[in-house]
């Protein structure tokens, strides 16, 4: 076995041109231990990130994630800047190549292959380690809020004080003078004694030939410059005026355009086709039938049926040429499937309780029932929703002589990278990706299937092919947050107390932990059941943290309500060993002026969801006009630990909620005939300004290890919105969407 | 079929099926990629252009009828000066887009409404940006934006004021 060399943690290198490139591939949490965060089971502390600086002492971060709006490129320069004492005027952000240096996995298996002496104790850790990477970090994830928690905390940070300190010492070292008397201030090395001072490019080249420290003494947060100011994003000037590339602005020299149609019912195969009045359109090229693909995955992974493609000289021909197609389908006996049957396969399945597993089990649930004075009973239910990106889902591919070159925006780049491979039949070397800005990705940009058309059809016809979905077809072949039913039954006693909490769901993906409720409940019985279709499911922002924050937050609600107690207070007493969680609920009230009166027909709802490590109140404030839903303001209390970048979390919030908002009152996707009824979004709604609430957005920096921002803003979003409208009409909607069951007012507040 | 477009104060000729929407022509023909494709159906706003200073939804409008007539995208909202239109530099000011998708469409709808309402209320902006919409959820920071925008522009122009008459007669 060969030595656990420091290059598997750290690795320095220096650029042409003399600038320095520093990497921090592995890095234990734990310094005194460097073992010990592998010994804690979370892979999420594997990380991967560089920096360069160049000889205009320009420093530049190279971020392994994509962009999508979530602010991250901006916020993780900053965790980065801040540790090298950077001037955050001459800091610039690239996005990490698709490549497997940026890999996450690849890292760390190369890490492990190195070979390293281990004691054989820790071996059964390290074969974890390799399960931990495989399972949780598919190469370059952007998901699970996990870019600035994860990447930011335990790369950025790390590789920006490890290159400070090697910048000190090559200083040092030149100028006579010990590394302790050498201090640093907006990218310049500074020896007060001598008067001495240079910029950080002088010593770059110096710097890059040290070996790294892997464990750098980090800031305080008392010592912080960049982490916790607002600086205005990299991103946004290229978005107001057009310029930013988004992937459908690629343009490659002789390219056509493709749309498609997969067949409606999912896993379907086409039974017969006639193209002739497609072909007979002008500017139609080709229509091509691509196979039943799947790709596998462990983030991402997929099986999807046959497809038609039209190729054109445009879009508009393409998509006339779609529609100009006759096509048979063979559903493969999916073909009489409804969101009835399924919801009523649900109720079944809960009911029989088969090979129910369980989230949480805690005291005895039959003692507590049997001694509760009253028994609460509920049923919830929600629809499958779409993600709805704002960009219709697109790629271009150029595959020519045995190689393929992409662009997509996408949230798993190296993932996307090895599907595509895989369904070429080539190697990952054949396949050059190029990751472009997203119009959106709420998960849906973590299934490649869009990407792997692209490349099948650029083979078939031998050009380059621009895809462009329809959204129709965007709508109808989405991997939906799958539709659940949630079962309740809650024990209280004489005075109300929660006695006992048993829950039975359908449908489980990730978080594990989602279900959970923070409350101090003795008994505690609290499990799943799985009962597939054949819709597919997918990550929708959040994943199940959206439906138990619905789930959980209404019931507590009701709870609440059967005791005859303030919904604020009931949860108030039951999180006295959560004292964060108090803390955010308290100051939601607080800021929401909870305990002062509404006027009658108004009402107010609260929810509490922790999510991503991060805890977040809502309180929804409404008021029932014309006897219709009016949301007046929404107040939104986050603690993240520590907010990085204070705007763009209150900007996350702000979307989380919208996000979150738009589900609970339209979203629904309903099946009929085995597919999909809803094609746009005249059908498929989103929230539009003028029903839009004001939201108010307040952070708690408690200190804590950093949570993520991008998702918790919407899990008790519904359930704060469903509660308020109870307080306002006494009427309690155990079932989404809302607006089947209340009038919404389109006009919103005046 | 040959046709003449006078986009962002310059005449093109494009060479397309005359039932081509004005969306593809611009994109694909005249490479300004900032007008957005979002849903075909004129029901997100992503695609938003000026056409003699209103907001049109270039998705569903065939070039067939648009000859003579000045479009204006993205890319010409600032004119032909290098400082950004003060819809722009709100936007930066108010940190609006987040994925910025839908942000070219935004601009163009509150553009043409300054145009023709330069001191819009809450109500007035609420309607004009109605048929924009924002998966992203930026509708609060969009309301204050348009805010910040009508108070640094410039007095009104003769053109508004003649906008306004109508809209007031």
């Amino acid at each position: 076995m060969g030595k656990w060399t420091r290059r598997a943690f750290l690795s320095a290198g220096v650029l042409a041109g003399g600038g320095i490139l520093v990497g921090v591939a592995l890095r234990p949490g734990n310094r005194n231990d460097a073992l010990a965060p592998f010994v804690e089971g979370d892979g999420q502390k594997l990380v991967h990130a560089y920096i360069k600086i160049d000889q205009d002492n320009v420093v530049t971060a190279i971020i392994p994630h994509s962009e999508m709006g979530q602010g991250v490129h901006t916020a993780l320069a900053q965790m980065l800047a801040d540790e090298l004492d950077a001037d955050w005027n001459l800091v610039r952000v690239e996005e990490a190549p698709a490549i497997g240096d940026y890999s996450l996995y690849s890292v760390g298996r190369g890490f492990l292959l190195q070979g390293i002496d281990f004691p054989d104790i820790v071996i059964p850790t390290i074969e974890g380690v390799m399960m931990m990477l495989s399972d949780s970090l598919d190469l370059q994830v952007t998901g699970g809020s996990m870019s600035v928690r994860v990447t930011g905390t335990y790369g950025m940070r790390v590789a920006g004080a490890a290159t400070r300190d090697m910048l000190k010492r090559a200083a040092a070292k030149a100028w006579g003078v010990s590394e302790k008397e050498i201090t640093t201030e907006k990218s310049m090395l500074i020896h007060t004694a001598t008067s001495r001072r240079a910029p950080y490019a002088e010593f770059a080249a110096a710097a890059a030939e040290m070996t790294p420290s892997y464990t750098p003494k980090l800031k305080e947060i008392k010592d912080y410059k960049l982490m916790g100011q607002h600086k205005p994003r990299f991103d946004i000037p290229a978005k107001v005026d057009g310029s930013a590339k988004f992937a459908l602005d690629v343009r490659v020299p002789g390219m056509v355009y493709a749309t498609v149609k997969r067949a409606p019912v999912f896993g379907g195969t086409v039974k017969s086709l006639d193209d002739r009045a497609a072909r007979a359109i002008e500017g139609v090229l080709d229509v091509v039938t691509l196979p039943v693909t799947s790709a596998d995955m462990m983030i991402g992974g997929f099986t999807a049926g046959e497809v038609v493609a039209v190729v054109a000289e445009g879009y508009w021909a393409a998509q006339r040429g779609l529609r100009a197609l006759d096509i048979q389908w063979d559903n493969k006996g999916n073909g009489a499937v409804s969101s009835a049957d399924i919801a009523a396969q649900h109720q079944r399945d809960i009911e029989a309780g088969a090979d129910r597993k369980s989230d949480r089990s805690t005291g005895n649930i039959e003692d507590a029932f049997a001694n509760a004075d009253t028994i609460l009973d509920a049923d919830y239910t929600i629809p499958y929703l779409a993600h709805t990106c704002m960009e219709p889902l697109n790629a271009t591919a150029d595959y020519r002589d045995g190689q393929c070159e992409i662009w997509v925006g996408c949230q798993n780049p190296l993932g996307f990278r090895r599907a595509v491979a895989d369904v070429l039949g080539l190697n990952e070397e054949q396949v050059t990706f190029h990751n472009l800005l997203m119009g959106g990705g709420f998960g849906r940009k973590s299934r490649p299937d869009w990407a792997m058309q692209a490349a099948l059809l650029s083979k078939a016809v031998g050009k380059p092919v621009q895809l462009i979905w329809s959204r129709e077809e965007d709508v109808r072949q989405d991997f939906y947050r799958p539709a659940s039913r949630s079962v309740f039954r809650a024990g209280l006693s004489q005075d109300g107390e929660l006695l006992g909490w048993q829950n039975t769901y359908v449908n489980k993906q990730e978080p594990a932990e989602a279900p959970l409720i923070p409350y101090a409940v003795e008994a505690q019985d609290i499990g799943y059941v799985q009962s597939p279709s054949h819709v597919p499911w997918g990550a929708w922002r959040s994943v199940d943290e959206s439906m138990h924050g619905f789930f959980t937050e209404s019931f507590i609600d009701e709870c609440a309500v059967a005791a005859g107690k303030d919904p604020y207070e009931y949860r108030a007493n039951m999180l006295k060993a959560h004292p964060r969680h108090l803390a955010v609920l308290n100051r939601a009230a607080e800021e929401a002026g909870w305990s002062a009166p509404l006027g009658l027909g108004r009402g107010r709802g609260i929810a509490l969801k922790e999510s991503f490590g991060s805890i977040v109140a809502q309180v929804a404030e409404i008021s029932i006009m014309n006897e219709q839903v009016v949301i007046d303001r929404m107040v939104a209390v986050i603690d993240p630990g520590f907010a990085v970048a204070p705007d763009g979390v209150v900007a996350q919030i702000e979307s989380g909620i919208i996000y979150g908002l738009t589900a609970a009152i339209y979203g629904e996707i309903t099946i009929e005939d085995g597919a999909v009824q809803q094609s746009n979004f005249h059908d498929y709604p989103a929230l539009r300004m003028t029903a839009s609430p004001v939201i108010e957005t307040h952070i708690i920096n408690s200190g804590y290890a950093p949570g993520g921002a991008g998702e918790p803003g919407t899990p008790p979003a519904a359930s704060a919105l469903a509660n308020a409208i109870y307080a306002a009409t006494g009427k309690r909607l155990r079932d989404l969407p809302l607006n089947k069951h209340i009038a919404f007012a389109e006009g919103g507040r005046a | 079929m040959t046709k003449k477009l006078r986009v962002n104060g310059v005449e093109h000729t494009v060479d397309v099926d005359p039932s081509t929407p004005l969306l593809w022509v611009l994109r694909e023909q005249l490479e300004l990629t900032g007008t957005k494709f979002g849903c075909g159906i004129a029901q997100c706003g992503a695609c938003t252009v000026m056409i003699e200073g209103v907001a049109v939804r270039s998705c569903i409008m065939p070039v067939a009828n648009l000859e003579g007539r000045d479009i204006t995208t993205i890319e010409g909202l600032a004119g032909n000066t290098q400082t950004p239109h003060p819809l722009q530099q709100a936007w930066i000011d108010h940190q609006v887009p987040q994925c910025g998708y839908c942000q070219s469409g935004q601009l163009m709808s509150a553009a043409a409404l300054l145009k023709r309402n330069p001191q819009p209320t809450d109500a007035d902006i609420n309607n004009a940006m109605e048929g924009n919409i924002c998966r992203c959820g930026m509708y609060d920071r969009i309301r204050e934006a348009i805010k910040t925008a009508a108070e640094a522009m410039p007095e009104t122009t003769p053109e508004q004021e003649i906008a306004k008459e109508a809209d007031n007669g």
